[in-house]
């Protein structure tokens, strides 16, 4: 087993006892537990992990952290496939296999860069300028094209087998970054008593603790991070959440975090999630995000090698890697030559310093110890075909030449404030830090410590921390002390600004994820993209997975030289959530297929199954569409059999879910008489009549039947789709518009099972449950209340089919045996249940409206019920209903329609035009909605709305409908087809 | 979002079901076209303090009176909306 042949022989938080073995594109590797990918790939080598997005350019680790642009690898295989994840924050597990992208057929050997297939065609505006026109080449050429040319990973194309969840946490302070700021201020925070939670990224706590040679208190930082970190796991009211990164910050102290519970597993441990998605609600938050060190725009910047001077510290002190045989480091402030210090202690061959400043401090410059120094100096191209091997460097002497396998690269700091300017807050340019700093309008109840609010040193960082934590458990309504300031060191962060290097010959990169050069940028310029929102979209500078922690300061500094402009003008783009990326699973949880809502079953539900009734979605209810039997070709002989039974015999219809409010009180009458365009205040005890409920805008509604079953008790019945909306409204009316009224609502939808009972044999098949059922005592529109073995059973006498017919309620623990029991009584009567289809047969047979005509769209009038509109009676609609367009003769109204050819089956949806006329939308004359086979008629049928309909009847007409190909003549006639004069119901 | 339901104390927005602006008051028994149609359809849209109707749905079933800044969604007050 190798370590790898660039691990130190010692040092870093690394468990040499405890070694990984992984593989990386097939080949066999060996890292340690406490590695990332990365740093693991590093050991061993690897120097080039991927390809670019547009160029195809080989390249390497540039960061350390969640910054990373570069090395993007696909994580895991199979179902558990994941793209575009970055090495820097992969914790390395055992048995990890992940493979490089953007390339083919291999990393080493890339036909796509081989050919430049990608050079020529990927400058700014490059999407904007080329895919043009025509637009019909976009499926067929340019996307496949793009897609072969510069894909990104591949997704696994099958069904994830993780499950992922969402949680809420509720605290008094929410600690966000564990770095130094991060964990005093939770320290001080929690010392107060206060609740706090602590999220911090990383897999271990401390920041870039873990990653300096620093000292605190006379011991290593990573050292005193973690008995920190101890004391706050061992404070009952503290929190601590690793692997926990805070994505988005909401009104109300709302933050969004994605907690990675198994990703540094090979797989989730039994019971629990791959990822789980916070909704965190704390009254105050310390934001200790640090921040990000920004590259240095020169030629070859890109190459593998190239490395961040902040991450090459980390790689050297953390997991004990160096990241080459010869390094040089090019920078523009003095935190950078700690990088030199800490590659000399670890014995790697520093082979010269580049500083772009003319002058350096004394003490700074002893942090080189012999190594070459230039001053005044920058690096104008790196050079190497597969990973750095020289460098250029443009001196005030002129350029000479270095032979380096690893550059160390330092433009800076930039802190990390996404989180703060979620809300809107804008960044503000500071000279001293060469950064954006906190904008002036922080989220309530927001503080911002230690570097991610410019204290860029470790004890500026502690002693910001400690007091932001007190602020904020203060503000919390506790007394915090500020913990006691452990030493640290005062380092000088002392910086020059320096984005770009003229000097540079060769392609230099802004944004490595997404291929922005330098020249990119000027081009954009030139084309009069020179505002920074613009130049990002047109650019695409900044918006690749990373989203431009490494990119975007330095592409807007250098826009601002190209435009003149100063940086604080320039400005920044808006930062906005997700700070990470979150996958959509976590961001479904368990809302995921048949659990994004629940199912509801009615209470028969087992006995519909039994009878083999093939079920449908209606809203959130599962319905019997139909009960197939033995010899039954298609639905259509099966809902023909149904619906002809009814007319023959008797059938039984689960109706349970049609929405049911219960009403209580003094003024129910007067309640209904508002909300209902029909009069209700008459309806005497053990009556129901049917209603017609309007919107305010005049429009209908909903329709149903409301029963009075004693002085004071109603029962109003609705659609199934609007029962929740009709319920908000009822109560809507009865609190805020009519608050003096006597009435009390409850919805009981799921209270009662409820079954409908039709045909002329109904009231047979009803006697022998209830007894006397005849007219006398349950006349047509009675309700009643029976006894049904000992259960209360509602009898409604109302018709939906236009033959005699019930409805029964019993309460919803007895609707399976009710549904037993109306078999039973049907024995020899020719019982069948029926379905929704043949419920909506029977109905359109007879011309009643349902949710197809119900669409929102049409009136009472257009309905055929304008009658019902009372004069005599003010209620919601009645005004808007009167308005001239909603009265006008021409507009489309209710009329049945039948197939002139009986064996053609029209189309709800079908326009209709006059036969002869253009297919145009001037000519168009209503819609069909409703369409049926009719046994009764022995031909296809429907209702629908045409311009003057009831005058129209015996005119064909034409039915256009150009979705589904129908074309077909129809007849316009009266929309009751069967017994117009209404005798049956009473047979 | 958070809303301080009056009697069910604070809780999540995906409780709550919105209308909008709580301004316009329905016209006592009118056939004004005019006064019906200014209730139906004519809303404000103000940056800043606002208030709107939100049901408690899944909740205690009370109609509020919240007045929340359009900008921030800040929730400055909740009220019963019944008069
Ligand atoms: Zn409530």
């Amino acid at each position: 087993m190798s370590v790898g042949p660039y691990r130190l022989p010692t040092g870093g938080a690394i468990d040499r006892a405890q070694a990984l073995s992984f593989r990386f594109d097939g080949t066999s590797l060996t890292g340690f537990a406490g590695d990332t990918l990365a740093s693991a790939l590093l050991a061993n080598g690897h120097r080039v992990v991927g390809r670019s997005f547009k160029y195809h350019r080989p390249r390497g680790v540039l960061t350390a952290g969640p910054e990373e642009p570069n090395a993007l690898v696909e994580l895991r295989s199979g179902a558990r496939r994941e793209p575009n994840t970055k090495a820097t924050t992969a914790e390395l597990f055992d048995g990890l296999e992940a493979a490089s992208q953007n390339r083919w057929p291999s990393l080493r050997f890339d036909i796509g860069a081989a050919a430049r297939l990608a050079g020529s065609a990927a400058s700014a505006g490059f999407y904007y300028k080329t895919f043009m026109w025509p637009a019909a080449f976009w499926e067929k050429v340019y996307e496949p094209a793009i897609r072969r040319a510069a894909g990104l990973g591949r997704a696994s194309g099958v069904e994830d087998p993780d499950t992922y969840e969402k949680a809420f946490a509720f605290c008094d302070v929410l600690v966000i970054g564990g770095g130094p700021a991060g964990l005093i201020a939770a320290l001080t925070a929690g010392r107060s008593g206060a609740r706090v939670i602590l999220c911090d990224e990383d897999f271990v706590l401390g920041g870039r603790l873990n990653a300096e040679r620093t000292e605190i208190d006379g011991q290593p930082a990573a050292i005193w991070a973690a008995a920190i970190a101890t004391e706050l796991e061992a404070l009952p009211n503290v929190r601590v959440m690793r692997r926990t990164a805070v994505v988005g910050v909401y009104d109300g102290g709302t933050y969004a975090a994605l907690e990675r519970v198994a990703d540094h597993l090979l797989e989730p441990p039994f019971g629990q999630p791959r990822q789980r998605f916070w909704r965190i609600v704390a009254k105050t938050a310390v934001l200790a995000t640090g921040a990000v060190e920004r590259p240095i725009v020169f030629g070859g910047n890109d190459k593998p090698g190239v490395m961040m001077a902040g991450a090459v510290r980390t790689y050297l002190n953390r997991f004990s890697v160096a990241p080459g045989r010869r390094v040089a480091f090019f920078a523009n402030n003095d935190d950078a030559w700690t990088t030199a210090a800490d590659l000399r202690a670890a014995g790697v061959d520093l082979v010269a310093v580049i500083d772009s400043r003319a002058e350096v401090a004394d003490h700074i410059r002893a942090k080189a110890g012999n190594a070459r120094v230039e001053l005044s100096a920058a690096v104008a191209d790196a050079k190497g075909g597969y990973g750095l091997t020289s460098l250029q460097i443009a001196t005030p002497k002129g350029r000479i030449a270095l032979d380096a396998d690893a550059l160390a690269v330092s433009g800076g700091w930039n802190p990390q404030l996404g989180l703060a300017t979620h809300l809107g807050g804008k960044p503000q340019w500071s000279e001293r830090h060469a950064a954006f700093l906190l904008p002036a309008d922080l989220p309530a109840g927001l503080t911002v410590a230690g570097a991610a609010n410019g204290m860029m040193t470790t004890a500026e960082a502690l002693a910001d921390g400690a007091a932001k934590g007190a602020t904020a458990a203060d503000a919390a309504g506790f007394t915090a002390a500020p913990a006691p300031l452990p030493r640290a060191s005062d380092e000088s962060f002392a910086v020059a600004p320096l984005w770009q290097v003229a000097a540079s010959r060769t392609k230099a990169f802004v944004d490595f994820q997404n291929d922005v050069t330098a020249s990119d940028l000027a081009l954009s310029v030139r084309e009069g993209f020179t505002s920074v929102e613009h130049l990002k979209r047109y650019t695409t500078l900044g918006m690749a997975t990373d989203q431009g922690r490494t990119s975007n300061v330095n592409g807007l500094a250098m826009l601002a030289a190209l435009t003149g402009r100063g940086i604080a003008e320039t400005g920044a783009t808006r930062a906005r959530p997700p700070e990470r990326p979150v996958a959509f699973g976590a961001l479904a949880g368990l809302h995921r297929g048949k659990h994004l809502k629940p199912t509801r079953l009615t209470p028969s539900h087992r006995w519909a199954a039994s009878e083999g009734a093939v079920f449908i979605e209606a809203g959130p209810w599962l319905r019997a569409q139909w009960y197939p039997r033995p010899g039954e070709k298609t639905w259509l002989d099966s809902v023909s059999r149904e619906a002809a039974a009814v007319r023959s015999a008797v059938g039984i219809c689960d109706v349970s879910t049609l929405g049911k409010i219960a009403l209580f009180g003094r003024d129910v009458g007067a309640f209904l008489d508002r909300v209902y365009c029909n009069t209700f205040s008459t309806l005497p005890v053990g009556k129901l009549r049917y209603g017609l409920m309007l919107r305010e805008d005049g429009f209908v509604m909903d329709d149903g039947t409301t029963a009075r079953l004693s002085e004071n008790e109603w029962v109003m019945s609705t659609t199934t789709a609007n029962a929740a909306k009709v319920m908000h409204h009822l109560e809507l009316a009865r609190q805020v518009l009519w608050p003096q009224l006597d009435v009390r609502l409850a919805s009981v939808t799921e209270q009662w099972a409820q079954f409908a009972i039709a045909g002329p044999n109904a009231r047979a098949l009803l006697e022998r449950l209830l007894g006397d059922v005849s007219d006398e005592v349950v006349p047509y529109l009675a309700a009643r209340i029976f006894d049904l073995g000992g259960i209360p059973a509602r009898l409604f006498r109302v018709s939906f089919s236009g033959e005699r017919a019930y409805e029964i309620a019993v309460p919803a623990q007895y609707g399976d045996a009710l549904a037993h029991e109306l078999m039973w009584a049907g024995e020899g009567l020719g019982v069948t249940p029926y379905g929704t289809e043949a419920l909506g047969v029977l109905r359109i047979e007879k011309g009643h409206v349902a949710g197809n005509e119900l669409n929102g769209q049409t009136t009472a009038r257009d309905l055929g019920l304008g009658k019902m509109m009372s004069a005599k009676k003010d209620y919601i609609g009645r005004v808007m209903a009167a308005r001239p367009a909603l009265i006008d003769p021409d507009r489309p109204m209710l009329a049945g329609f039948r197939a002139v050819d009986p064996t053609k089956r029209p189309r709800a949806g079908a326009h209709f035009l006059k036969i002869g006329a253009p297919e145009t939308p001037e000519n168009d004359e209503g819609y069909l909605t409703s369409v049926a086979f009719s046994p009764a008629l022995n031909r296809w049928i429907g209702l629908g709305f045409i311009k003057r309909g009831p005058e129209r009847v015996g005119e064909r007409i034409r039915a256009y409908d150009r979705m589904q190909g129908g074309d077909l003549e129809l007849e316009i006639c009266a929309p009751v087809f069967v017994d117009p004069e209404g005798t049956r119901v009473h047979g | 979002m958070r809303i301080p339901c009056p009697f069910c104390g604070p809780r999540d927005l995906s409780e709550f079901a919105y209308l909008g602006d709580a301004a316009p008051v329905r016209p006592a028994e009118t056939s004004d076209a005019t006064a019906v149609f200014d209730y139906v359809y004519l809303r404000a849209n103000p940056a800043g303090p606002h208030r709107e109707r939100w049901y408690h749905a899944s909740g205690c079933r009370l109609w509020l009176t919240v007045t929340r800044d359009t900008r921030t969604h800040e929730v400055l007050f909740a009220e019963e909306a019944a008069p």
